[in-house]
């Protein structure tokens, strides 16, 4: 027996749970060379800008404990490039596309949104709010409610009525839930977390930061438990909202953990880069423990683990008949 | 693609340590200039990024093996350092794009310092049934770190060896040899493979004598894949315009002159969409 992986991302409807996650399969033709980007829930390119950016300074990476650290600065050809060459390569091949953008300014968001709302192949348009904010100092919008529903309501009106608007949010906040009720109530029809926690590391034989850019993103296993706990955390406060969980996932059990606390779809970034196959690994794995445990469909494990202390566990519900693999 | 390795021999070559895997998949698409990326540590390792290595040797013994030449630098290399026959690497390669090679037979001196010298072979080994005419530079920091010098004697027409210590062959780097060669052998192009302190000298010098130079570079990688995009130094492109590329994907072979290799490690404030220059949009 199959397990039904299908997975609602708002009325979106996904294949399956398991997405890339944002800046992690660069234009979808890198790891096209290794599968079928078609078996992927969706695939999410890396945040777009206005403008083509270069990034930050090498080195951009350092690995550190079950995890490294990245300052890639958003590095991609910019908006007019992505439409001319990278989008429609996926759209011509019909790949479920989750677009993410970055701006520094409430403005820069709604003229990329105002780019995409026509543009065709735009699955759903995922809102990197972990960029500076260039008018509050350099500060990410995501840290603060306000800032972030400024820009999540903005991109909304502008976006066609069936894109979702997901809302990306960092772990670096004092009140996660504040942020994620402030996205939802601007207009978020999703939301994904986590992006990368800040940390930094040091080269104790050059005696200076490992990164050119000093501080950069932890990615890796290293970061799933905080993406567990957003995840629990926004899903207890705002049971209704589809969340994608992403940090850290590297195997089917890792991906299980985030449905499990909430999440209906799950993205899969630092893993692509040690096993280019890992979403399909990771899919095959998370239905192997999902029919092992009895479920038959993907979405009644959604937020199983919130279910009541003492509550009956949900295989022993089912006919043992199915249960059997 | 990726395989599951198996190690067929484990040797050491003077400072460094040289693995021959058997991957069949692998040796049967890999051309001069083609590297693969190794997951170090085991299943439940805590180092999540692949190391890169060129390959020094493809043989088609049991289906077609890969020979991979390091030095042990962290802990990563170093658990590879310790890996016996039967164990199984997980590799994913060939990547990266190889050595273009010339149709005619020309003369190319091969440049290469420290490990670098390794993928040199296999490019010498084609350009010889091409009918070329090889020349070797090989240097290093002392003599047990000068790579393969017994087997470039054997195959190119000279072997010029240099160290810094003076042990072995001249006392310099590569480049001090290197003027002198180019016009002894009146070479066509130079292919090299080296730290990028010595692939920008070599690259001046080749230059001077205004002939094509082929560098393959050595920078830190997560993937390998060209994906994550730590690996990027400026190239000037066909057009003139200079991008932030990807060692892994759009090299790890560039034509020397276009790599701008004074600043590799910054962003150049006419690369394209660098910051305060470049391309500018306005919202």
């Amino acid at each position: 027996m199959s397990v039904d992986m299908r997975t609602f991302l708002a009325h979106v409807e996904l294949a399956n749970p398991i997405t890339t996650a944002a800046g992690c399969a660069a234009s979808g033709r890198e790891l096209a060379q290794f599968f079928d980007l078609h078996r992927l829930g969706a695939l999410a390119t890396r945040s777009i800008t206005m403008a083509p950016r270069a990034g930050r300074p090498t080195p951009r990476m350092a690995e550190t404990p079950s995890g490294m650290l990245n300052a890639v600065g958003l590095q991609g050809p910019g908006i007019d490039a992505f439409l001319e060459r990278e989008l429609p390569w996926l759209a011509q091949r019909g790949i479920r596309t989750i677009v993410s953008i970055g701006g520094g300014t409430v403005a820069e968001y709604s003229a990329l949104a105002r780019r995409l709302a026509d543009a065709p192949g735009v699955t759903a348009l995922e809102v990197n709010l972990s960029c500076p904010n260039i008018e509050d100092r350099g500060r990410v919008f995501a840290r603060e409610g306000s800032a972030a529903a400024e820009v999540i309501a903005s991109v909304r009106s502008i976006m066609r009525y069936d894109v979702p608007v997901v809302a990306k949010l960092a772990p670096d906040v004092a009140d996660i839930v504040a942020v994620a009720r402030a996205c939802v109530d601007a207009g978020a029809d999703a939301l994904s977390m986590i992006n990368n926690p800040l940390g930094m590391a040091i080269d104790t034989e050059a005696l200076r930061p490992s990164l050119a850019a000093v501080t950069g993103g932890l990615s890796g296993p290293a970061i799933l438990p905080l993406a567990v706990r957003c995840v629990w955390q926004v899903h207890a406060a705002l049971p209704g909202v589809p969340l994608i969980g992403v940090g850290g996932v590297m195997t089917g059990k890792d991906a299980f953990q985030l449905i499990l606390a909430g999440a209906c779809a799950v993205g899969v970034g630092t893993a692509l880069f040690h096993d280019p196959y890992a979403c399909l690994r990771i899919e095959r794995e998370l239905e192997d423990l999902l029919r092992v445990r009895g479920f038959q469909r993907l979405a009644d494990a959604v937020g199983l683990a919130h279910r009541p202390p003492g509550s009956a566990p949900r295989h022993l519900l089912v006919d043992s008949e199915e249960s059997s693999p | 693609m990726q395989v599951t390795g198996t190690v067929l021999t484990t040797r050491r070559v003077d400072a460094y340590h040289a693995l021959t895997v058997v991957a069949p998949g692998i040796a049967e698409r890999y051309r001069p200039g083609h590297f693969v990326s190794v997951a170090v540590g085991g299943a439940h390792s805590s180092m999540i990024t692949r190391r890169a290595f060129s390959i020094h040797d493809v043989k088609p013994d049991y289906g077609g093996t890969v020979e991979l030449v390091f030095s042990v630098r962290g802990p990563g290399t170093a658990w590879l350092g310790e890996r016996r026959a039967r164990d199984t690497l997980d590799l994913v390669g060939p990547l990266g794009r190889p050595f273009p090679l010339p149709r005619d037979p020309v003369h190319c001196v091969l440049v290469g310092a420290e490990y670098g010298s390794a993928v040199l072979f296999p490019v010498a080994d084609q350009l010889i049934e091409r009918g070329c005419r090889v020349d070797f530079v090989l240097g290093g920091a002392s003599a047990d770190r000068v790579f393969g010098a017994m087997r470039a004697r054997r195959m190119a027409q000279t072997t010029t060896l240099t160290t810094e210590d003076g042990s072995l062959g001249l006392r310099g780097k590569v480049t001090d040899a290197l003027p002198a060669v180019i016009a002894d052998t009146r070479a066509d192009v130079v292919y090299a493979c080296a730290p990028m302190e010595t692939l920008r000298a070599v690259t001046a010098v080749s230059m001077e004598f205004d002939i094509p130079v082929q560098v393959a570079v050595e920078e830190a990688m997560a993937c390998g894949i060209g994906v994550c995009m730590t690996c990027v130094l400026p190239v000037i492109g066909d057009d003139g315009a200079t991008r932030m590329v990807r060692a892994c994907a759009e090299g790890p072979v560039f034509r020397g002159e276009r790599v701008r290799f004074e600043d590799v490690g910054t962003i150049p404030f006419d690369a394209l969409g660098a910051p305060g220059g470049g391309v500018r949009h306005v919202g």
